[in-house]
């Protein structure tokens, strides 16, 4: 099981804030695939990835291919607007 | 080294001065701040920034820390806050102490480029309609200079 955490219009679509996920998914490329076969809401929010980025266990990754194996929370989210 | 991320408003000038008297031998201070502008329609009612609570200030904390490797800095302040904002409000604010201005200059820069892009926060306008602030390139290209 791993927590996964949704923030700004990935929460807004997919219509939560973080639930716990069964998942075999090595990746993150993997959990994102899983998702986005849920339903609409999902596939809307995973519909373009280069518009997402993910972080695992709270550390920003580089790419979807980064491994989840252990981890305990992966979150997906837009770029960020910070500052 | 302090980082704060926070709901209520603060005073960019009492934490300004508060900052400077906790300085000692330093040369130099830089600070900047960022206040809620008006959205392009010229209507916007309020600014909402979201955040990711268990990653925030670690993120912050990493930035400043590649601030303190990569300049001689004697002091660093970042305060950030999330919640419902208003026109004219303060959003954040970073100050740098050092020996040189240089330093303290090119820190504040990178401070506020790499929060800008790499701090997980996430602006949303409330106005005629609401809208997710979208990320800009050149935020993106302005990290490649570091």
């Amino acid at each position: 099981m791993i927590d996964v955490l949704y923030f700004a219009w990935v929460r807004e679509r997919i219509g939560l804030p973080s639930e716990r996920v069964d998942t075999q998914a090595q990746t993150v490329g993997e959990l994102v695939a899983e998702l986005a076969a849920r339903d609409d809401r999902y596939a809307a929010a995973f519909a373009d990835v280069t518009a997402l980025r993910a972080a695992v266990d709270q550390e920003l990754v580089d790419d979807f291919s980064a491994p989840i194996t252990g981890a305990r929370e992966v979150a997906f989210f837009p770029p960020m607007t910070g500052g | 080294m302090e980082i704060r991320v926070q709901s209520q408003p603060f005073d960019a000038g009492a934490e300004l001065n508060q900052f400077t008297s906790a300085q000692s031998s330093v040369g130099a201070i830089v600070s900047f701040s960022g206040i809620v502008r008006n959205n392009s329609a010229g209507d916007l009612r309020a600014m909402e920034i979201e955040h990711y609570p268990a990653m925030t200030e670690k993120a912050i904390t990493a930035i400043a820390q590649q601030a303190q490797d990569r300049w001689d800095l004697a002091d660093v302040l970042v305060i950030h806050r999330f919640g419902l904002l208003h026109l004219d409000d303060p959003i954040m604010m970073v100050a740098t102490a050092a020996r040189h201005r240089v330093a303290a200059f090119a820190a504040a820069e990178f401070l506020m480029d790499y929060l800008k892009s790499r701090a997980p926060f996430w602006k949303k306008e409330h106005g005629g309609h609401a809208e997710w602030v979208a990320a800009q390139q050149s935020d993106e290209d302005a990290l490649q200079r570091w």
